[in-house]
């Protein structure tokens, strides 16, 4: 069983290296029609994984393992008319040059439980991306199968343009992982944990000792290093995840859940530190989450995860204008609220003025477009003080609102 | 703590060797978790303990004995394998006639369960086994791994125990081993190794199924007390059962119960490892056909007359090859339940 493992060794792209299944005839249609995207163009070489054909279920270490009774992993028959099956060079077809994380149509199924629901995910270099989410949604499973470390049942992963169900390990030589409820040897120090991390990489004595004071400075643990680890605190442990997730060099980075359980104090230092690293070690990452704020000050990119779909994405802003076309603002002023009403309903674009519910001194201002700027200056000019003036909709509890139905802690099932 | 970290020094200059390589050669990454698990096991109080216990449980009925062994020392003239066997194989009388071997046979599964029964399930709970396979390594390194470890920590404390008795009986009896000696008590080591091997592999397949680990080492410790104590015993009930005979039974019907109760005993691994050590240890053992108690009640009837090694060999070679597969598919089960397992609880 062992011999079959995937080999790392091979040439990742360029030589053919098919499975022994005499149906190739399904995959081999739109080979030469792909765009000049090497990721594309490079996946019909490595035998793309046909998902829908149980034979070539893989196990976690890319053992090939025929598993016919695993009805689960094919669509029933009936079903193969309706939905036509789009080969992997389809499916990476308009996939951008410089992507670093590449899912398409991504489904992980749990006997009838769906955890992953056909997920398009697309993660260029140096991007820090969010995917938020209620627990239960789907995102651990979602790194697990970046990582190689769960099989998909259908679709396609690409990380660093390899497939980690094939290649487990020359994906996980670039990818630093760090686990949702990270745990370390609590017998051995923070620096042996991380020493072993390193020999586990293949780093040598020397070098990974060096790395290693390196990083350990870096999340500020110089003082605990040479203390057990069952010692350390919550946040020390999740700032020794940090480093033992960079210790391997890595270009990709995942969190899963990095700020869980910390107290606020912790996660502020926490955030301002992942800040720093992702700047200077120039990393494409990928965190889940379903604390909001952190995502909001870290990430360029935000996916919002609901029952194992992906129901928005985008920049964050982008994602605030996108759905409504009535922009609301709470202004605040000094004197009688009702003073604003006039004054706001001159500017241009305003439609209409409310009184909060919740707050009496805020007034509620829907607009067609983005009116802040003229609507100060016409407060400015009417000679009424601004106290408060905010967007909504920009907020990232209010998005996750919009987003995700069931709310912040509702579980799928 | 120094010695967890100048064990496992070695293999980490090996990977640096091959840290250039390894981008071509599939990881050696078992060797380096099977460094880390045998210098947690050294260091663990589990070792001290298991080692302290069987050592003074072996070199106890050795020094009751010594005084009859030394009666047969002055009886028998040039090289008898006996004498120095003996010190392994005596019972004392003021030793309730426990010869060390079977307090061996006793303890040596306790070792084999206790450097396994954790294997998996304590990286599962505390969160190093995701952070583990995240890294280069193949997911049956671990389970490789952990499994050299475990041997290598048997193998170190069975030698530690074999030298002891031997420098004792060189130092209080002044027997020195001969050529043919030491080589059947190498044997011998190799069985115990493999028996203990055959109870690790049980206890990482516990440690792959059951989650918790207090409930692993239960279920282990609960299996080995049925094989050791009551299991000879519940197969001849067993046997009895099915082929019942009564004073009024035949000859045949008779031969027919005892060589059904046979088989069955043999289905134990542990009879495997009782007929194996007999056979090498007790160069006059020239058949097992008899198992029941009486050791040497076989032997007293013939003409005495003592196997060469390769005899002996010969004679317990099934048992030795069913104690392998054994060990094998305990192994392969474990191996493919914790590939197929999810990584997440």
């Amino acid at each position: 069983m062992t011999d079959d493992r995937t080999n790392p060794s091979e040439p990742p792209r360029g030589v053919q290296r098919r499975r022994p299944r005499p149906t190739v005839g399904l995959n081999a249609k739109p080979r030469s029609a792909t765009g000049p995207t090497h990721t594309a163009a490079a996946a019909p070489a490595r035998a793309p994984h046909d998902p829908s054909d149980p034979e070539t279920d893989l196990t976690d270490d890319g053992i090939a393992a025929v598993r016919p009774w695993d009805v689960e992993a094919a669509p029933a028959p009936e079903d193969k008319p309706k939905r036509r099956r789009r080969t992997v060079a389809e499916l990476l077809a308009d996939v951008p040059e410089d992507a670093v994380i590449v899912t398409r149509r991504l489904t992980k199924k749990y006997g009838e439980f769906t955890a992953v629901d056909s997920l398009d995910l697309t993660i260029r270099r140096g991007e820090v991306f969010g995917l938020l989410g209620p627990n239960g949604a789907g995102k651990t499973t979602t790194v697990l199968m970046l990582l190689g470390l769960t099989e998909p049942t259908r679709g396609v992963v690409r990380v660093i343009g390899l497939d980690p169900t094939r290649e487990p390990l020359a994906v996980k030589r670039q990818v630093g992982y760090l686990p949702d409820n990270v745990g370390f040897y609590g017998g051995m120090t923070g620096r042996e944990n991380l020493r072993y991390t390193a020999r586990l990489n293949g780093i040598g004595r020397r070098a990974a000792d060096a790395r290693i004071d390196e990083l350990l400075g870096e999340v500020r643990l110089e003082d605990a290093a040479d203390k057990k680890a069952e010692t350390y605190s919550r946040g020390m442990r999740q700032r020794l995840g940090i480093a033992d997730a960079l210790v391997k060099s890595p270009t990709v980075l995942i969190l899963d859940e990095p700020t869980i359980a910390i107290d606020p104090a912790g996660v502020e230092e926490l955030l301002s530190l992942l800040r720093r690293l992702v700047r200077e070690h120039n990393l494409t990452v990928m965190l889940s989450s379903h604390i909001l704020g952190q995502v909001q000050s870290l990430c360029d990119r935000v996916g919002f995860y609901s029952a194992g779909k992906l129901v928005a994405s985008g920049p964050l802003d982008e994602l605030a204008a996108g759905s409504d076309a009535a922009v609301e603002l709470e202004v605040g002023v000094e004197g009688p609220p009702a003073s604003i009403d006039a004054v706001a309903l001159a500017v241009p674009g305003v439609t209409k003025v409310v009184p909060d519910d919740r707050l009496d001194h805020i007034r509620i201002v829907y607009a067609s477009h983005d009116v802040a700027a003229p609507l100060a200056t016409a407060l400015a000019a009417a000679n009424l003080p601004m106290t408060h003036l905010r967007r909504r909709g920009t907020d990232l509890l209010e998005l996750y609102r919009r987003y995700v139905p069931e709310g912040l802690d509702g579980r799928t099932h | 703590m120094a010695a967890p970290t100048e064990t496992a020094e070695t293999p980490a200059r090996k990977t640096r060797t091959e840290s250039r390589r390894s981008e071509r050669a599939p990881s050696g990454g078992w060797r380096t978790i099977a460094a880390k698990e045998l210098a947690d096991h050294i260091a663990s109080w589990r070792f001290l303990v298991l080692l302290i216990v069987i050592a003074g449980l072996s070199i106890l009925p050795m020094y009751f004995s010594s005084n009859d062994i030394a009666g047969i020392a002055s009886q028998t003239t040039g090289s008898n394998p006996l004498v120095f066997l003996a010190l392994f194989t005596h019972g004392a009388s003021s030793f309730n006639s426990i010869p060390m071997i079977a307090l061996v046979v006793l303890l040596v599964p306790l070792v084999g369960i206790a450097f396994g029964f954790d294997g998996i399930n304590s990286e599962r709970s505390q969160g190093t086994l995701s952070r583990l396979l995240a890294q280069p390594v193949h997911r049956d390194d671990v389970i490789n791994g952990k499994f050299v470890a475990g041997i290598t920590v048997i193998v170190v404390m069975m030698i530690t125990l074999i030298l002891l008795v031997t420098s004792i009986g060189i130092l209080r009896l002044g027997i020195i081993p001969t050529g043919e000696d030491m080589a059947r008590v190498g044997v011998w080591l190799l069985t115990t190794v493999l028996y203990a091997s055959f109870w690790l592999a049980f206890s990482l397949l516990l440690s792959v199924i059951i989650r918790s680990t207090a409930t692993a080492a239960l279920v282990g410790f609960g299996v080995w007390l049925a094989v050791s104590v009551v299991g000879s015993f519940l197969i001849k009930v067993a046997a009895g059962l099915l082929f019942p005979i009564d004073t009024t039974a035949s000859v045949q019907a008779q031969i027919g119960s005892y060589s059904a109760q046979q088989f069955f005993l043999r289905l134990s691994p542990a009879q495997l490892y009782q007929d194996v050590i007999r056979a090498t240890l007790d160069p006059s053992t020239t058949t097992l056909f008899v198992t029941s108690s009486g050791q040497n009640t076989s032997a007293q009837q013939q003409i005495p007359s003592l196997l060469t090694l390769d005899q002996s060999i010969l004679l317990v070679w099934p048992q030795f090859v069913a104690l392998v597969a054994l060990t094998v598919l305990l192994f392969a089960v474990a191996y493919v339940l914790f590939l197929r397992q999810e990584v997440r609880a």
